[in-house]
């Protein structure tokens, strides 16, 4: 039987700086998930996917990943990109720090 | 220590300036990132999950005090400020920017560095004996038989594209410091009659389907090393798999051939390549060698060391974990551990990588070695300079003494940096080496060493550990797998899984529990975990680890 659909991000890395980004509504990028659209829609979610391919230029592999809504907007719902929002656990570098310097 | 000429210059200023264009018409658009991709990976650049990352060879593992400067050099102006080095003689860089990286290759370059076929389907960096042309076990220096080899593969056309990635790793000492079972070839150079050759081992390899490497010659002689080794090459290229990435190593080639269809296929090749060669190999060989020259040893008594050796015991405790014996009495290899308690096995700061680099300089002949266990070596010192090293390495929070010791923990970066990881690796090791420490235990268990991966990949060499820790992910929370009795030296062995695995705020009370056992069991300090593990066998641990299990049988 086919697993129910969950919502989703798309998310990629930036091509110049090769940090974490977000697909939002507007068809622009993202740094903070919570900006992102979130997908609910099984049928909508690979349409969108290709509309953030055709930003080849500024991005490097955008996919859909898994992710649920919360009180200020998508969060991860598995590890990984929970690690991918933040950054490395043994430094406070990557994303953490960048928002820690905003 | 070998040193670049002019057409070596020449060449890594004519590649670098290629992939400076590459990189260009990436950023303009006009290349495609799955055209671009393949070009980035010959030159070692990877996308990760929170940025780029760099590659850079050291190979065979030895560097001179200037190249390590640069290495500080490109962690402080382009990175974070500290460096990885890894299980394979490299070391990698997190956090660069792409535009920023065809600059940090020329200065590579200017050090006679690079990050060439440090990815890809290529031929890798020929890893070697960390302590190669130092050891008191060695029969010979093999770093010249690797440097032939790396000018033989490198750019080598037909091995650009081979099925799958491709590894050799080369000792001169009958005791193996270079995993040389677990390669896709492994040689040990040996004599026989009077006469330099070589062992050579092929098909070993970790990831997905760990297997030890089967002897495909008992004697071969130096001078058909080229020949040969481009026979092994060439019947891999025709007969391994390319349907399937995970059958496309040498190790499957060979153990669904069998090891004498490789072996009489190899030979076959080998009559028909041997004419080609026609002694230049032989000559560059001995023109490479003179670069490997000893230096000059120093002599003189060793009354300063001896004296400190019996007044200071935070010294002495030091010296008898991170010292190796010279093959000149009155010299000894220095082990930099790059693993202090609770810290990122394998990182260094640009700092201390230039206080490593003045150390080398000053006292080690301008020369130093990266360990394939993460740490950094000075391959010749005189006894009597060790103190005023210790003192040096104190005072930048380089003298842990711990190698070979429960925290001396090879882990590979996990899922704190690496795409295809499944869970984290290095807060792992950091809380198991932080927890022996507290419990003051480390030296009383002696030898044991614990290998971490992050996922089946097996970077961190975990099927070799004596404790070997795999992270997986298991309906989407971290879960470790344990492996016990692995050995990475000359009586290797891949290592028995234990059962079930272990949530992440399980595994370190496992790894205490396990320890435990042998320390209970062991005939004395004498028998190492090792020689307990395979004295008693897997089920005292087991019943230890899984005592749930245990009841329901009872
Ligand atoms: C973070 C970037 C890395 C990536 C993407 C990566 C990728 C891989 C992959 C895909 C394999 C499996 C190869 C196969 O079985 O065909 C592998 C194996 C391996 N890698 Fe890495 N790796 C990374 C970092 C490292 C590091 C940091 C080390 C050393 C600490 C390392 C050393 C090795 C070794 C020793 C193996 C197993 C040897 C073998 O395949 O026989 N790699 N790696
Ligand atoms: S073992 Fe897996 S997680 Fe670790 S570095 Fe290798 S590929 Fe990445």
């Amino acid at each position: 039987m086919a697993r129910a659909f969950t919502p989703k991000v798309i998310t990629a890395n930036d091509l110049l700086e090769g940090d974490v980004i977000y697909f939002t509504a507007d068809d622009s990028w993202t740094r903070d998930i919570e900006q992102a659209e979130l997908i609910t829609d099984e049928a909508v979610a690979p349409l969108r996917l290709l509309d953030a391919e055709k930003q080849n230029i500024r991005i490097v592999g955008a996919y859909l990943a898994d992710a649920k809504a919360g009180p200020n907007g998508p969060e991860p719902t598995h590890f990984r990109e929970d690690f991918r929002r933040t950054g490395p656990s043994n430094y406070f570098h990557g994303k953490q720090e960048a928002e820690a310097n905003v | 220590m070998y040193k670049y000429n002019e057409f070596d210059e020449a060449f890594l200023a004519e590649r670098n300036a290629q992939f400076r264009a590459q990189v260009e018409r990436r950023i303009d658009g006009s290349l495609t990132e799955d055209e671009f991709k393949p070009l980035r990976l010959m030159n070692g650049v990877y996308l990760q999950l929170h940025a780029y990352m760099l590659r850079v060879a050291v190979p065979y593992g030895t560097l001179n005090s200037a190249q390590m400067r640069t290495l500080a050099l490109l962690a402080e102006k382009w990175d974070k400020g500290y460096g990885h080095f890894t299980t394979r003689q490299n070391i990698q860089y997190n956090w660069p920017k792409l535009r920023d990286i065809p600059d940090m290759l020329d200065a590579l370059g200017e050090a006679g560095l690079h990050a060439i076929q440090t990815s890809g389907n290529t031929i890798r960096n020929t890893t070697a004996d960390h302590f190669a042309g130092a050891a008191a076990d060695e029969l010979t220096d093999p770093r010249p038989y690797a440097e032939l080899i790396r000018q033989w593969s490198t750019d080598h056309p037909e091995f650009q594209f081979l099925g799958r990635k491709f590894k050799i790793a080369i000792t001169g000492s009958s005791n193996d410091r270079a995993v040389i079972m677990a390669h896709d070839v492994g040689l040990q150079v040996v004599e026989q009659d009077g006469k330099t050759g070589f062992r050579v081992v092929v098909g070993g390899g970790l990831g997905r389907t760990p297997m030890i490497g089967q002897v495909l010659r008992e004697f071969l002689p130096q001078a058909d090393l080229l020949p040969y080794l481009e026979s092994v090459l060439t019947v891999y290229n025709v007969l391994g798999r390319r349907d399937n990435k995970y059958k496309a190593r040498i190790k499957i080639t060979v153990s669904e051939n069998g090891i004498d269809t490789y072996r009489a296929m190899t030979e076959e090749a080998f009559m028909a390549i041997r004419g080609q060669y026609d002694g230049t190999d032989q000559q560059q060989l001995e023109e490479i060698k003179t670069h490997f020259q000893a230096p000059e040893f120093r002599s003189g008594s060793t009354e300063t060391f001896d004296t400190a050796y019996a007044n200071d015991p935070v010294f002495r405790a030091w010296a008898d974990t991170n010292l190796a014996e010279h093959r000149k009495g009155d010299h000894a290899i220095v082990t930099i551990s790059i693993k202090a308690h609770g810290a990122t096995p394998g990182d260094a700061t640009a700092e201390q990588m230039r206080v490593m680099a003045d150390l080398g300089e000053q006292y080690a002949y301008n020369e130093l070695r990266i360990s394939h266990q993460q740490n950094v070596i000075l391959p010749h010192v005189h006894k009597n300079d060790l103190p005023a090293i210790h003192a040096t390495l104190k005072a930048n929070g380089l003298a842990t003494a711990n190698i070979g010791l429960i925290s001396d923990i090879i882990a590979c970066p996990g899922m704190d940096y690496c795409a295809l990881a499944t869970a984290r690796s290095i807060p792992v090791a950091q809380e198991i080496a932080s927890r022996f420490d507290d419990l003051k235990m480390e030296h009383d268990i002696g030898h044991l060493q614990i290998k971490i991966s992050g996922c089946i990949n097996a970077c961190g060499h975990h099927h070799v550990a004596h404790i070997g820790i795999l992270g997986l992910d298991r309906a989407g929370v971290e879960n470790y797998q344990i492996t016990l009795g692995g050995d990475a030296t000359e009586t290797a062995a891949i290592g028995t899984r234990t059962g079930p695995g272990f949530a992440y705020d399980e595994i370190v009370p496992a790894v205490e529990r396990i320890v435990e056992v042998y320390m209970a069991q062991r005939e004395g300090p004498e028998e190492t975990f090792l020689e307990t593990y395979r004295r008693i066998g897997m089920e005292p641990f087991k019943a230890a680890l899984y005592p749930e299990a245990q009841k329901k049988v009872a």
